[in-house]
C-alpha cells in the first residue's frame, strides 16, 4: 500500500506523525460514543491554541519563534529558545526570537509568578513537537516513506537513503496555521541535546558591551525627552502652576498639564530635567495627610476592616495548654530597581506605539488604551527590556507618562525616564503584612495543633483598566482605581504559601483580607509568600527549639511530600549540617524550607551568619541552597536565579523598609532605602539543583525569597539566642535584642 | 563647543557646561554603556573611567573633562574584540538583567589597571559603591578575578612577544 498519504494536518497532530493510519478510523469510532471532551492544551497553548502563534518557519529558512513572555533579567530568552531548538531539532543559534508585543505575540498576561517556563516553554516545547511532527509528515509524504522511517536534525528531515529536505523546504502556506492537540510526542529527556546545558544567556553579550540593550537605550529620530512632576503625596492637588516660564526655557517643546498630570519635554535630555526642576518650583499643591502611622503599622493593619476567610481547615485546632504563639510584621518593601523606570511613545496617524518594559505588555495596553479613550487596536504595546523590575515597579505608569505625553506631540516619539526619587517615591510598594501564629506540641514533641492568620492587603494593583495607571489617576476626567481583590488561590497573593505544606492533625489558616490601602502597594516578587514563609519556617524553628528537636529533623518528621524531603536533606548534607551543632562564636546557622505557592519549585536554604555582638551588625556569611524546579532548563540560569534570590532577599530581610511620614514616603534614594552593599556580601553561596528529567516546569524566580529570610531570621536566633520577629532584622533590632 | 576625548577620539560637545557627563554620553555620542541609575552618586551605573580613576558620570560637569581622556566600556572592547573585563563577565554569565554591570565593569578596570592582582577584600571594596539589586555579586566578584587573570595573561603574551 504506496498511495500517497494524504496529509491532515489535524491528524497528523493528534498523531503526534506518526500514527496517522491508525487513527484515521477514529471518526467512526467517535460516532459510536459520545466523544469525551478534549484534555486541555498544553500551557499557554489553552488561550493561544494555533501553532504560528508560536512558531514560524519562512520558505527561506528562517525560524522564528515567538513569546508573549517578557526578558526581565531571568534569562527567559535563553531558556524558550533551548526548548524550541530541542524539540525542533534546530541549532540554537539559528532561532529568531520575539517577545511580548502586542502586534505580534501572543497574550500571555504577565511575566510574573515564576510562570513563565510552565506557561511559555510548555506551550513552545509542545508547539515545537508538533511543528516538527508537521514537517515530517509532509517529508514522509513527498519521500514517500513512512514518518517512523524518518528523523530530524539542523533543521532537515532525512530518509533512511540519505535525501534531505530543509525545514523552509517543507513548509506550506497555512501549513503551521492548525491549533495544536493536547498531546505531543516530546522528545525523550534522556536524548536531550539542548535543554538541561549550560547554554549562554541570549542578552548578555549586549549588555557587556555597551549595545543598545533596553529601553533606557532607545533613540529613535527626533525623539525628545520627558520628565514629569508628579503630586508629592498620594492625592495631592494642582492648585497653582504658572507654566510661562518653563515654556521659555531653552530647548522646551512643550509643557503638559492635565488636571494633576504635570509634565515637560525637551529636545535634549538634561535640558528636559532643567525644566522639571523649574515645573516643580513654580507647582503649587495642596496635599493632605493620608499616610498611616509607620511606628505603629502592624496595629494599623490589623485594625483597618478585612474581608476574612478560612482557607484551610484539617481536624479541630484548639490552643492546647502549652500553646506557643508568636506574631511577624514585614514592612513595605521597595522594588528599588536600579535604572527608573522608562518608555518611548509615539502618537501617529491616529495610532499609539509605546515601547515599555511592563511585565504585561496586553494589561498595560488596556489601561493605556482607556485612558486615551482609545480603542485597543489602536494601541501597540512594545516590551523593551529594562532594569530588573522584580515585580510591578514604576514601569506601567512610566509607559502611561509616555503615551499621556506623545499624544500632545502628535508625531514625535517621546522618551520618558523617571528619576531615582520618582521610582523609589511612587512605584508601588511590596505590601506590609502581619501574621500571628499559635501552634502546640503533643507529648511526643510533634506539632499537634496549628493556626495561622495573616492580614495583607491586595498583592496585585496592575493595569488590567486605567485606574491602576498614576497618569490616569491624575489627569482631569480621572480614572479610579478598581477595588482591590484578593488573588485566588490556590496560587493566592497575601496567603500565598499561607497554608503550611507540613501535616498537621489539626491545622487552621484564616486569610483576613484588607481592602484598604494606606500606602500605594502591588506585586513584588513571590507576593505573601515571601512573609508567610518567613513566619511559618521561623516559627518552625521556635517549635522545634520548644521540642528540643533538631530543626532539620523536625522538619522533616512533619512533611510527606517526598520531593521536599529531598530538597531538605539535600541542602542539609551540602551544608554539612549535623544535629546539635554549635556555631563558631558569634555565628548561627539556620535553616529553612519551602515550596512555592506549595505547587511550584521546592528550596531549602542552610545559612550560617555572623553577628557583631558589639553593634548588631548581622552578615551572612554562606547559604547553600537545594532546588527542584522539575525538568531543568539551563541549570547556569537556575543558579543564577537563586542565588540572586538569596541575595535580594537577605537585603528585603537585614535592611530594607519604606519610610514615611504623615503625608510623602520619604525613603527616597538609596541613603534613605539603603540596600545590600559589597562589604556585607556572603563569603560563598551554593546552589544544588535536583533534576527531575520530564517532570514539568516548575519555573525557579521567586521561589527563593522566603526560605532565605527564615533561613537568615533562624541563624541569627541561633548565634544570638534571640528572636526577632520583625522585618527587617536590623543591626538595631539585633543589638537591641541581645541587650534586653 | 569645547572637545571631549572619548576613548581615544576627539569630540566636539555642543551641551552646556554643567550638563553631566552621562547626558553627553549616552545622548550626543550614542554611547550605551554608561546607565542613568540615580544621579546623584549613590549606586554606581554610570561609572566610567577619567584618566585612570573610575569616576561618577552623572555628577560630573563636562566641564570639568576639558583636556582629560574619558573611557567608557565602548572603549575596552567591543562584541568582535571582547576585552578581558568583557570575556569575563561573559564567561561568568555574570549578570542578570545586566543593568548595574557595565559600572560595576568600570569600576573593576579601574581597580584592575592600578592593581593587577587584588585580594577578594580589594574588590568588594573598589566595588562598595556600586549598587546591584538582582543579587548577582556573587558572578561579578568571580568575574573581576576572572578578568584580572585574564589581563595577567594578555600583559604576559604581550611581554613575551615584545621580547621576542
Amino acid at each position: 500500500m504506496n498511495a500517497p498519504l494524504i496529509l491532515d494536518r489535524r491528524r497528523v497532530l493528534a498523531g503526534g506523525g506518526a500514527l496517522i493510519l491508525s487513527f484515521s478510523l477514529r471518526p467512526a469510532f467517535a460516532q459510536d460514543q459520545a466523544a469525551p471532551p478534549p484534555p486541555p492544551l498544553p500551557g499557554s497553548l489553552k488561550q493561544s491554541p494555533f501553532l504560528d502563534s508560536w512558531i514560524k518557519v519562512d520558505a527561506d529558512g528562517g525560524i522564528t519563534l515567538f513569546t508573549g513572555k517578557a526578558e526581565i533579567g531571568q534569562g527567559v530568552k535563553t531558556a524558550l529558545l533551548q526548548i524550541a531548538a530541542e524539540e525542533l531539532d534546530v541549532p540554537f543559534g539559528a532561532l529568531k526570537l520575539v517577545t511580548a508585543d502586542t502586534a505580534r505575540t501572543a497574550n500571555e498576561g504577565y511575566t510574573s509568578g515564576s510562570n513563565s517556563m510552565k506557561d511559555s516553554g510548555t506551550a513552545i516545547q509542545n508547539a515545537a513537537a508538533q511543528v516538527r511532527a508537521l514537517l515530517v509528515a509532509e517529508a514522509a509524504r513527498r519521500f514517500d516513506v513512512p514518518t517512523d522511517n524518518l528523523r530530524t536534525e539542523n533543521a532537515e528531515v532525512i530518509a533512511p537513503d540519505g535525501r534531505r529536505l530543509r525545514y523552509g523546504e517543507l513548509v506550506a502556506a497555512e501549513m503551521l496555521h492548525v491549533q495544536a492537540q493536547p498531546k505531543s510526542q516530546l522528545k525523550d529527556p534522556a536524548t536531550f541535546k539542548v535543554v538541561g546545558q549550560q547554554v549562554a544567556r541570549v542578552d548578555i553579550p549586549a549588555k557587556v558591551t555597551g549595545g543598545a540593550a533596553y529601553v533606557q537605550d532607545m533613540r529613535l529620530p527626533g525623539m525628545v525627552h520627558a520628565r514629569v512632576v508628579r503630586p508629592p503625596s498620594t492625592g495631592a492637588q494642582l492648585i497653582e502652576c504658572d507654566t510661562a516660564a518653563v515654556e521659555k526655557m531653552p530647548g522646551v517643546v512643550k509643557v503638559v498639564r492635565d488636571g494633576n498630570f504635570l509634565a515637560v519635554a525637551a529636545a535634549k535630555e538634561f535640558r528636559a530635567i532643567k525644566a522639571m526642576n523649574a515645573l516643580a518650583a513654580a507647582a503649587k499643591w495642596r496635599e493632605t495627610p493620608t499616610l498611616p502611622k509607620q511606628d505603629d503599622l502592624p496595629n494599623v493593619l490589623t485594625g483597618l476592616p478585612s474581608q476574612d476567610f478560612v482557607i484551610h481547615q484539617q481536624g479541630s485546632p484548639s490552643p492546647a495548654g502549652n500553646a506557643i504563639d508568636a506574631t511577624y510584621t514585614r514592612p513595605y518593601h521597595a522594588h528599588g530597581s536600579i535604572g527608573p523606570s522608562c518608555a518611548v511613545a509615539q502618537f501617529a496617524d491616529g495610532a499609539m506605539t509605546v515601547w515599555t518594559h511592563t511585565q504585561g505588555v496586553y494589561p498595560d495596553r488596556q489601561g493605556i488604551a482607556e485612558m486615551l479613550r482609545m480603542p485597543p487596536a489602536s494601541v501597540r504595546c512594545i516590551h523593551v527590556e529594562g532594569s530588573g523590575c522584580y515585580g510591578h515597579n514604576g514601569a506601567d505608569d512610566a509607559a502611561a507618562d509616555a503615551a499621556l505625553i506623545a499624544r500632545a506631540l502628535p508625531g514625535i516619539p517621546v522618551r520618558v525616564q523617571w528619576m531615582r526619587e520618582q521610582e523609589h517615591a511612587f512605584e508601588p510598594f511590596g505590601p506590609a503584612m502581619v501574621t500571628k501564629l499559635k501552634a502546640s506540641l503533643d507529648g511526643q514533641g510533634m506539632i499537634s495543633d496549628w493556626n495561622f492568620e495573616v492580614w495583607s492587603n491586595t498583592h496585585s494593583t496592575r493595569p488590567g483598566g486605567a485606574g491602576s495607571l498614576l497618569a490616569a489617576q491624575h489627569i482631569a476626567q480621572p480614572f479610579t482605581p478598581p477595588a482591590p481583590k484578593p488573588l485566588p488561590l490556590p496560587e493566592g497573593g497575601g496567603d500565598r504559601n499561607a497554608i503550611p505544606i507540613y501535616k498537621f492533625p489539626n491545622a487552621k489558616v484564616v486569610h483576613h483580607f484588607i481592602p484598604a490601602m494606606p500606602v500605594r502597594v502591588s506585586a513584588l516578587r513571590a507576593l505573601g509568600a515571601y512573609h508567610n514563609v518567613f513566619s511559618i519556617e521561623s516559627f518552625i524553628d521556635e517549635l522545634a527549639a520548644a521540642a528540643g528537636a533538631d530543626p532539620v529533623e523536625f522538619r522533616l518528621k512533619h512533611l510527606d511530600d517526598s520531593r521536599g524531603r529531598d530538597a531538605i536533606e539535600k541542602a542539609a548534607r551540602e551544608f554539612g549540617w549535623q544535629r546539635g551543632q554549635k556555631a563558631p562564636p558569634d555565628r548561627g546557622y539556620g535553616f529553612a524550607f519551602a515550596r512555592y505557592k506549595n505547587l511550584a519549585a521546592y528550596c531549602a536554604i542552610a545559612t550560617e551568619v555572623e553577628v557583631n555582638r558589639e553593634n548588631g551588625r548581622p552578615r551572612l556569611v554562606r547559604a547553600v541552597a537545594a532546588v527542584d524546579s522539575g525538568q531543568v532548563i539551563n541549570p547556569d540560569g537556575l543558579i543564577n536565579q537563586i542565588e540572586g534570590a538569596i541575595l535580594q532577599s537577605a537585603s528585603w530581610t537585614l535592611y530594607e523598609s519604606v519610610t514615611f511620614d504623615d503625608t510623602r514616603i520619604t525613603s527616597i534614594d538609596w541613603q534613605t532605602y539603603p540596600i545590600l552593599r559589597f562589604d556585607a556580601v556572603p563569603d560563598s553561596v551554593a546552589v544544588h539543583i535536583i533534576n527531575r528529567p520530564g517532570q514539568p516546569f516548575l519555573g525557579s524566580g521567586e521561589t527563593g525569597q522566603g526560605p532565605a529570610a527564615a533561613s537568615i531570621a533562624n541563624a541569627i536566633a541561633n548565634a544570638t539566642g534571640k528572636r526577632l520577629r520583625d522585618l527587617p532584622l536590623t543591626r538595631k533590632r539585633i543589638k537591641d535584642a541581645i541587650d534586653a | 563647543m569645547m572637545t571631549l576625548k572619548v576613548n581615544g577620539r576627539d569630540h566636539g560637545v555642543e551641551a552646556e557646561p554643567d550638563t553631566p557627563l552621562l547626558y553627553v554620553l549616552r545622548e550626543e555620542l550614542q554611547l550605551n554603556a554608561a546607565k542613568f541609575g540615580c544621579g546623584l552618586g549613590q549606586c554606581g551605573a554610570c561609572t566610567v573611567i577619567v584618566d585612570g580613576k573610575a569616576v561618577l558620570s552623572c555628577v560630573t560637569p563636562v566641564l570639568l573633562l576639558e583636556g582629560k581622556q574619558v573611557t567608557t566600556l565602548e572603549g575596552l572592547g567591543s562584541l568582535e574584540a571582547a576585552a578581558p573585563i568583557q570575556r569575563a563577565f561573559m564567561e561568568e554569565q555574570a549578570a542578570q538583567c545586566g543593568y548595574c554591570i557595565p559600572g560595576m565593569m568600570m569600576q573593576a578596570q579601574a581597580l584592575l589597571q592600578r592593581n593587577s592582582r587584588p585580594t577578594d577584600a580589594e574588590v568588594r571594596g573598589a566595588l562598595q559603591l556600586n549598587l546591584c539589586r538582582c543579587g548577582t555579586h556573587m558572578r561579578i566578584l568571580r568575574a573581576v578575578h576572572r578578568a584580572a587573570a585574564l589581563m595577567r595573561t594578555a600583559d604576559a603574551s604581550m611581554g613575551e612577544r615584545s621580547a621576542q
